[in-house]
């Protein structure tokens, strides 16, 4: 007698009424947005089809391709800043020392919070007139940091750091701890110090964990809305315009909400083929079929 | 074999506790002062007076009906996730059929589709279902963004029941629903928990969705009134620090005694 024919299995019933709410909140949406993205409406009048049109004026337009630009900039600065910070923590709390605990509850605190409440805390902590760089000039100079291109992008990754490095953190940390403890004692008889054996064997057993966080910062930073949108309104004037804020703007400021459907489709193509890549290094696709033989 | 103690990594620690530390106690410094201290001494001065004002002043702003607000979605939000992820994922963990197969890759790929993506289409679907500016129209769109990680959690937990037990419950008769209740429910405590303290922190933290589909203050949530406040009261820091103090109460909270569950499904999302 074999197990797999005992078993009494549930049906599709079961996965049904969860597949049906979300294909009618997020697929059906998912699919109008690209049938919006080839009209034209302003949100009172019926949509009208317009073909291509969008689409061309957005390829002409200079806004939107420095959004773009500002866009990989800002997840490129994003990576760069949390992925060794990342690494160095996560492998820190991987380890076992005493005062480890403490540390992390207050840690992971950034994450909890709303991106509104992090970006409303450091839009008033760096206020040019109230805020921290007032007080310290000899750090800050005089300057508004709102008020500058350069500066507006540094505060713009400092706070997506902030807040999301703890995550980060914490894929790392479980990746850490699963090392086998054999290659270290291996290294250790080999006379192999603290450093070699972080770059020897640590660094390279956390490539897969590397991969998943690293798409998953790129995901983050192409959709990120909120900071922009409290920090620095898209400025000055269009300095600090990423293509989600852009959508944002076109859609529900200026009314054009065929153009604003463009970028979101452009944004939607973007993260699926980044996720894509998520589904087939981290192997959530295989997590089925590698217990196919066991269930 | 004893190991040194790594003093460069723990100075590194050490420095980023001050940078996650040091702006979160200049917050909660600033919200007990009053206005005057803080203009005239700048944010990391030592305080000089002491106040409530900024957050009976928050709730004067309106702040105790935002607070409804949220919570009521966020209770509508966890409820209809425990009443949707449990049974998807008995079935994707345990159904041998293709349907739920092709189910659970619709639910993978809907881990990459960012709330963006979506909001100029929801705006004309919870308009024309006349839900704009009702908490029931936040409510949905909400909850079908936690559903594809609520399901990969919670599928990843019922993983980990042991297959010998659903023989021996087959054995004596039982049939899928049985199992479901008396097993499958019963042994995913963990991952449920998870699951609830994850959709209570996205409905709790959401912003986009109310952004653009409520407008009135009645249907204000958190977030968004701490949004309107910064545009509004934007020079009075404390009073606004304060709001977002208030914002944060539940959420710590629930961190204080969920730790364990958050930290776990927060780990997941790396795929380990």
């Amino acid at each position: 007698m074999t197990t797999q024919t005992t078993s009494a299995r549930p049906g599709f019933v079961w996965a049904l009424p969860a597949a049906v709410f979300f294909a009618l909140f997020a697929i059906v949406p998912l699919i109008m947005v690209a049938v919006l993205s080839f009209m034209s409406w302003d949100g009172i009048s019926p949509p009208e089809f317009v073909g291509t049109d969008n689409w061309s004026r957005l390829a002409d337009d200079p806004v939107m391709l420095n959004s773009v630009w500002l866009t990989l900039l800002l997840t490129a600065l994003g990576v760069a800043l949390q992925t060794p910070l990342s690494i160095l923590l996560g492998v820190w709390a991987a380890g076992h020392q005493r005062n480890r605990a403490v540390l992390s509850v207050i840690y992971f605190i950034p994450l909890l919070l709303s991106a509104t409440a992090v970006s409303v805390l450091w839009r008033a902590l760096l206020d040019p007139n109230f805020g921290i760089p007032a007080d310290a000039t000899w750090l800050f100079g005089d300057g508004n940091l709102f008020g500058e291109q350069a500066t507006a992008i540094g505060v713009l990754a400092f706070v997506s750091t902030w807040q999301f490095t703890p995550f980060h953190t914490l894929i790392y940390q479980g990746a850490a701890r699963a090392v086998p403890q054999v290659l270290y004692q291996a290294a250790e008889v080999d006379g192999a110090g603290r450093y070699r054996q972080f770059f020897h064997i640590t660094l390279p057993q956390l490539r897969t964990a590397m991969i998943t966080s690293m798409i998953l910062m790129i995901v983050g930073g192409l959709t990120t809305f909120e900071t922009v949108l409290i920090l620095t309104q898209g400025g000055p004037g269009t300095d600090t315009t990423i293509s989600a804020y852009y959508m944002y703007d076109k859609a529900f400021k200026s009314f054009d909400y065929g153009t604003g459907s463009a970028i979101a489709l452009a944004l939607v193509v973007a993260a699926t083929v980044v996720s894509l890549i998520v589904v087939r290094v981290s192997g959530y696709d295989k997590m089925r079929s590698s217990m196919e033989g066991v269930s | 074999m004893r190991r040194r103690p790594n003093y460069l990594a723990g100075a590194g620690s050490f420095v980023w506790l001050l940078l996650v530390g040091l702006p979160l106690y200049v917050l909660l410094a600033a919200t007990l002062r009053t206005r005057q201290d803080y203009a005239d001494n700048g944010p990391v001065s030592i305080p000089d007076s002491f106040t409530l004002d900024n957050y009976t002043g928050a709730f004067d702003s309106g702040f105790g009906r935002y607070f409804l607000n949220t919570l009521v979605v966020t209770a509508c939000v966890v409820g209809l996730v425990l009443l949707l992820v449990p049974p998807l994922a008995y079935a994707i963990v345990r159904s041998r059929g293709r349907v739920t197969s092709a189910v659970f890759r619709l639910f993978l790929l809907g881990l990459a589709i960012p709330a963006q993506a979506v909001i100029v289409p929801m705006f004309y679907l919870i308009s024309e279902a006349g839900l704009y500016d009702n908490l029931l129209g936040v409510i949905l769109p909400t909850t079908a963004f936690c559903l594809p990680m609520s399901a990969l959690i919670l599928s990843g937990a019922m993983r980990d029941i042991s297959p010998e037990l659903f023989e021996a419950m087959t054995m004596d008769g039982a049939t899928p629903r049985r199992m479901f209740f008396q097993l499958v429910v019963p042994l995913s405590r963990g991952g449920l928990s998870t699951i609830v303290v994850f959709s209570a922190l996205q409905a709790w933290n959401g912003f986009l969705f109310p952004l653009v589909l409520t407008q009135s203050d009645a249907t204000k949530v958190v977030t968004l009134g701490l949004y309107n406040f910064q545009t509004e009261h934007g020079i009075d820091i404390p009073g606004l620090l304060g709001a977002v103090v208030l914002s944060m109460v539940p959420v710590l909270l629930v961190y204080l005694f969920a730790r364990r569950a958050l930290v776990q499904g927060l780990m997941g999302v790396g795929g380990k």
